[in-house]
């Protein structure tokens, strides 16, 4: 599912990334931990496509339209509702019964009765919980999620942990986390950065 | 309706919205157009010509134009939007001909506004004058979405737009006032036309070089 052996990433002069290798295969969970600046987040953006490797090879055998992926970003529109901001990306994913799907997701995460208020009005754990909607909304088979728990209270984490526990084992799952102990249970593999 | 043009018709409709919402670019851009035309009045002396008062409307029209490009990806560089955007499994160019649709909106808002205030202070607008703005208008929303788009990713994006996108301009510019001042304009107006296929077809060719890494 993914090879990667030896990428690394520069951004000017500052190298992001150094020789990271490691294999996953068709429905494994890989925990991805590390200090800031070690280079998750690029990671991240690498195996999604969003960058491409400095040096080194990478192969993914997934297709666009079937990649889950949360950034450090919401990846939604501010003066869109949530509503809004799902049914755009449910068309642009040709996801059939998009209503039924956008409303069941939003049931979950608690933000049926906000679906209607524009995310620019959302705290930042709302905000937070729309981003993980747009990531699983098309059902994606390989998920890449960085630092999917940033924000959450409690009963979002606890629908977050479902939501994982549900995936693991049927999707390919990356996740990076500041707190590993709360998805070590389901990894199958485990990539410390430095 | 075809899968691509429904993203498109998804996408422009989306830019729409956004502006009926926030209400920022059209009502900038009016207010722009309709002062530059008023301190034209005063500054054109009054024995000047319609010639003069045509290049100085394309003045107007295209630093206008200018003002609503460098708002255009500003939604999508707030939220990270265009990332999810690029990732999502639709042809990338229809991200490019949405915003481009969206952006000709906007200018034809704009020029309702604008071509009457010319009208009032300056001279009557003739009829290839106005197929020559909105010919040249689908050139400005083609290059300007694609060099905005170009800008928006970099740090430098307030130098980048006119850095790049005025040199692009020229053309429109020659054929906009050539077609507005001659008696047969026919040929600025067949030299707009080509403009805007060649490069309507080299920005949808590509945009996803542009946007993707």
């Amino acid at each position: 599912m993914i090879q990667a052996l030896n990428i690394e990433k520069r951004y000017g002069r500052a190298w992001a990334l150094r020789k990271v290798s490691f294999e996953l295969g068709d429905r494994g969970f890989l925990l991805v931990t590390g200090a800031n600046g070690s280079g998750k987040t690029t990671l991240l953006r690498l195996l999604v496509g969003l960058a491409t490797p400095t040096r080194g090879s990478l192969a993914i055998a997934v297709p666009r339209g079937q990649v889950g992926y949360l950034g450090h970003d919401a990846l939604v529109y501010r003066d869109l509702t949530g509503l809004e901001n799902l049914e755009l990306y449910g068309r642009l994913y040709r996801i059939p019964e998009r209503r039924e799907r956008i409303g069941m997701l939003l049931e979950r995460f608690g933000l049926w009765e906000a679906r209607s208020q524009r995310v620019a009005a959302y705290s930042r754990g709302m905000t937070q919980r729309l981003a993980l909607c747009r990531a699983l909304l098309h059902d994606p088979s390989f998920v890449v999620l960085d630092e999917p728990f940033t924000a959450l209270d409690d009963a979002g984490a606890n629908v977050l942990d479902q939501e994982l526990a549900t995936l693991a084992g049927v999707a390919t799952v990356v996740v990076s986390t500041h707190d590993p102990a709360r998805v070590v249970s389901l990894a199958t593999a485990r990539l410390a950065l430095t | 309706m075809s899968g691509y043009a429904a993203d498109v018709a998804a996408l422009a409709r989306k830019d729409l919205r956004l502006e009926l919402r926030a209400r920022e670019v059209v009502p900038a851009m009016s207010v722009f157009v309709v002062a530059t035309l008023v301190v034209f009045h005063f500054a054109l002396p009054p024995d000047s010509g319609r010639t003069a008062a045509y290049g100085l409307l394309w003045v107007a029209l295209v630093f206008t134009a200018l003002l609503g490009l460098g708002r255009a990806w500003v939604p999508e560089r707030e939220g990270g939007v265009l990332d999810g955007l690029v990732l999502a499994p639709c042809d990338r160019s229809a991200i490019w001909l949405g915003k481009s649709l969206a952006t000709l909106a906007f200018l034809a808002v704009m020029q309702a506004v604008a071509l009457p205030a010319f009208a009032l202070f300056f001279a009557p607008i003739r009829g290839q004058a106005i197929v020559g703005i909105v010919l040249a208008d689908i050139g400005i929303c083609a290059v300007g979405s694609l060099v905005s788009a170009m800008a928006a990713a970099g740090r430098t994006r307030d130098l980048v737009l006119p850095l790049v996108f005025l040199p692009l301009a020229i053309p429109l510019i020659v054929g906009g006032i050539g077609s507005s001042v001659a008696t047969h304009g026919s040929h600025y107006l067949l030299f707009l036309v080509l403009y805007d296929v060649l490069f309507s077809i080299l920005s949808w060719a590509s945009f996803e070089y542009v946007i993707t890494e």
